[in-house]
């Protein structure tokens, strides 16, 4: 079942030097699935991210054909309405907690303000439903973690959080913008685990943005690799590792493998060709 | 004799009740043209081993010799010769308003020398960029750029020991490989010793030859590469990183 | 035109080939953003104007603005050749206003130059060197804070005795305080970044690291806090003279033009709303210029 459907999505910045395009006719579906987008940075993987709940702000300028979310068109949308769909339907999870958590205020305040936006009911029902909420992403001592500050949390609790206040609408797609850069090694694994199994029990879909092949390969069920702007292939996750895309297979053999140690490191040769050719369609 | 020793560092901030330990009795040795790497999570205090070595952490307690001189609390003209810097984000190292020119210039003058034009442009052909980017402002380059220019600038006093305080943890993989590949050539070249901190375990296996794990401050474990690869690691917090990282 | 196309693309180059094209291009591309601000263009073009009156005073004016006629006292507009009328003692209001250009930009001038550089050596010092200088520097400057300016310079002038100079000194040692605030602030934030952490480690004194690393990323601030403030600084100078403290009769001081028109205000209006409204004009355009400077300078958005 398509939850959400994309059709050439182009994201432009006008400027004094010319119009700078930075998605260029992206196309792709999501179902109930992990898609992981890779790309590095100016690929255009959070633009893309973005675009989906029309976040691009002036003098961007993104045009689709359509974004279609559960057969409802998000582009012909008013802004108002959009506000409904973000956060509701969509969800979005950023890099750095720090920057999404309100810092004067507690975070069980937060995250009770969050469901009581969504949800008519009072205080009490709403503080048993953070305090659940805390519990389904594995933190341990809810109670107390509801009377601290942003500032008394470390970047994986954070993260948590931020999962799980963005899942209280129960939304039906999640965005996650590089969830886990900011995070330690071992921090990592335990967030992704949580957010995957939250995902899987409720039948979301899951947009997942990295700059890690590694770790799409790992955690995602399909992947979209971009570059300037385009989809340069789209394949299974389990079978990234043997892409054919020169640009993906150069991204792969630029890293360094502790089981095969190499004296010098393949660099990236880059093709003018790659940015020039479509983008290739993401689409089931 | 070892190029760089330390022993029972100890490195902390704040007074009194504020006091925060943030290197408890670090003790390593790094030998001359080798390459060693700190490796621990955030918050380990790799870092601020490179920032106590440096001066730029003043409270610390221990003993520091590089080349066979102790550090004192005040550092000398001439240790700066000796022991040089690579910063982790090239997006903050690097003044915003001053052009590569006066970046590497004004080095070159703190330094004392006086073929400064010839100097820039050989420094910048050193690194893979070339004279074209001579005047050009940090702004007009890329990550990789800039943090190649970072390296000028820590080559321009000709040191033997280089400090690199994960040089590549902000950048994307294909300039890393760039990076590295340069930190490797370089390093024969002029026959650096290299200290590396990095949260990346094959980053630290790619370039290092030995490395310490570091957990709250303190090293819990020093082994050469080839344990590392070989999964050998004998402390448990070695291994349990180690099996995240793969 | 191929010259001037050449011109153009050899000040957007990316490549810059020498330090002198370097600094033409930056400051080409920075007058390149500035220009598309149409507000603060249109404060540069009354500046300018400003400066152009102040200079060709003597031709532009159509009058003596000393000459008293008394016989013409408190003409209206453009009455008997005097566009802007006269004032009480017979004189043309429109030479007056042109020769009192003089006088803002002289007070504008030098409390522009007092005032930030004062603020911008403290501000500095106290922030890069810290502990107990920083400590003296600010509560020194805490107490010039602590007493509203206009009450300060009063106590200033009347200290120094009344006139232009005196009210400029006292402006200007009223208007530092704010800046050596701003400068610390910025200085704090500098001094733990990495760059200067790199230059330390070239060893670096700390001399040349505020003269040369710390000064250049405060200028661009102060320069524009000083356009912004430059409004202020002009009432407070016109203040100095409607209260009779600032610049003596019977010098063209717009202040003073003010206070000497209150008292025809019911009957001869404009002898107080021009200059009134050339303060109005000129404090306006200093604050659009700002406004543009500031997307231009802070190099916050600079980075982007």
């Amino acid at each position: 079942m398509t939850l959400l459907d994309v059709e050439n999505l182009w994201v432009k910045f006008p400027s004094r030097h010319g119009v700078f395009v930075a998605v260029r006719g992206v196309s792709f579906t999501l179902g109930k699935e992990r898609l992981g987008i890779v790309g590095e940075s100016g690929s255009g993987k959070s633009l893309t991210g973005r675009s989906i709940l029309r976040l691009i702000r002036p003098p961007g300028i993104m045009t689709a054909d359509h974004i279609l979310l559960e057969g409802d068109d998000l582009m012909t949308k008013t802004e108002r309405d959009m506000r409904a769909v973000r956060g509701q339907r969509i969800s979005m999870v950023m890099q750095d907690p720090k920057f999404s958590l309100n810092p004067v205020m507690t975070i069980g305040a937060q995250i009770m303000e969050a469901y009581m936006l969504h949800n008519a009911v009072n205080k009490k029902a709403a503080y048993a439903k953070a305090i659940e909420m805390l519990e389904a992403v594995s933190i341990r001592a809810p109670e107390r973690v509801m009377r601290s500050y942003p500032h008394e949390m470390s970047g994986g609790m954070g993260q948590r959080i931020m999962i799980a206040m963005m899942l209280i609408p129960n939304p039906q797609i999640l965005i996650a913008d590089e969830p886990t850069s900011a995070l330690d090694v071992s921090v990592q694994r335990q967030v992704l685990d949580i957010m995957d199994t939250l995902v899987k029990d409720r039948g979301m879909g899951l947009i997942f943005i990295s700059h890690d092949l590694n770790l799409v390969a790992d955690f995602c069920d399909r992947v979209l690799i971009m570059y300037a702007g385009r989809i340069v292939e789209v394949c299974d996750a389990d079978k990234l590792r043997e892409a054919k895309h020169p640009y993906t297979r150069g991204l792969l053999n630029s890293l360094p493998r502790l089981d095969e140690p190499r004296a010098r490191l393949e660099v990236l040769q880059r093709d003018p060709a790659w940015s020039e050719a479509p983008s290739v369609s993401g689409r089931i | 004799m070892s190029m760089l020793s330390v022993e029972n560092l100890n490195v902390w901030f704040g007074h009194g009740r504020d006091r925060v330990d943030a290197v408890k009795d670090a003790t390593f040795a790094v030998a001359r043209g080798e390459s060693f790497g700190l490796v621990g999570e955030s918050g380990s205090g790799k870092s601020t081993i490179l920032r106590a070595i440096t001066g730029l952490a003043p409270d610390w307690s221990g003993n520091i010799t590089v080349d066979g001189k102790e550090i004192g609390k005040r550092r000398e003209k001439a240790f700066f010769k000796t022991v040089q810097m690579v910063f982790q984000d090239p997006y903050a190292s690097l003044h915003p308003r001053h052009s590569v020119d006066q970046v590497l210039g004004e080095t070159l003058y703190l330094h004392g020398f006086t073929d400064i034009d010839t100097r820039v442009v050989n420094l910048l052909d050193d690194v893979g960029l070339g004279a074209k980017f001579r005047f050009r402002y940090p702004h007009q380059l890329s990550g990789g750029q800039r943090q190649r220019v970072a390296i000028a600038r820590a080559l321009a006093p000709a040191p033997e020991i280089l400090l690199l305080d994960e040089p590549t943890s902000a950048l994307d993989v294909s300039v890393q490989a760039e990076i590295l590949n340069l930190l490797a050539d370089l390093r024969t070249e002029h026959g650096l010793t290299y200290v590396m901190v990095s949260h990346d375990l094959s980053v630290v296996g790619h370039m290092c030859d030995r490395l310490a794990v570091m957990k709250d401050g303190e090293i819990v474990e020093i082994m050469d590469v080839a344990t590392l690869r070989n999964m050998q690691a004998t402390h448990p917090y070695s291994q349990h990183l180690l099996q995240a990282s793969l | 035109m191929s010259e001037t196309q050449s011109l153009r693309a050899w000040l957007l180059t990316d490549t810059p080939t020498s330090r002198r094209h370097a600094k033409f291009a930056a400051a080409y591309q920075g007058w390149l953003s500035f220009r598309s601000n149409t507000m603060a263009m249109i404060g540069l073009w009354i500046l300018i104007f400003l400066v152009f009156v102040a200079i060709a005073a003597p031709i532009l004016a159509p009058h003596d603005p000393f000459e008293q006629t008394l016989a013409n006292r408190l003409q209206g507009l453009n009455a008997d050749g005097h566009i802007l009328g006269t004032d009480s003692l017979g004189r043309d209001i429109l030479s007056r206003l042109i020769y009192g250009s003089r006088i803002t930009l002289f007070i504008v001038g030098l409390v522009a130059l007092i005032a930030p550089i004062t603020g911008l050596l403290v501000g500095t010092v106290a922030g890069y060197v810290g502990g107990w200088v920083d400590t003296i520097l600010m509560r020194i400057t805490d107490i010039f804070l602590a007493f509203p300016r206009l009450v300060l310079a009063l106590a200033f002038v009347a200290a120094l005795g009344a006139g232009i100079e005196n009210a400029v000194l006292a402006i200007s040692l009223t208007a530092w305080p704010p800046y050596a605030r701003m400068a610390r602030a910025e200085t704090l934030t500098i001094r733990s970044s990495d760059y200067i952490s790199a230059i330390q480690l070239q060893g670096a004194g700390p001399l040349r690291i505020i003269t040369k690393h710390i000064w250049p990323l405060c200028i661009s601030s102060l320069i524009v806090r000083v356009t912004l403030d430059m409004a202020g600084i002009i009432l407070a100078a016109a203040g100095l003279g409607f209260l009779g403290l600032g610049a003596q009769p019977p010098s063209p001081e717009w202040g003073a033009m003010i206070s000497e028109g209150r008292r025809f205000i019911l009957d001869s209006w404009w002898v107080a709303t021009v200059p009134g409204l050339a303060i109005f004009t000129v404090s306006l355009a200093f604050n659009l210029l700002g406004d543009g400077l500031r997307d231009v300078l802070d190099p916050k958005d600079a980075e982007t």
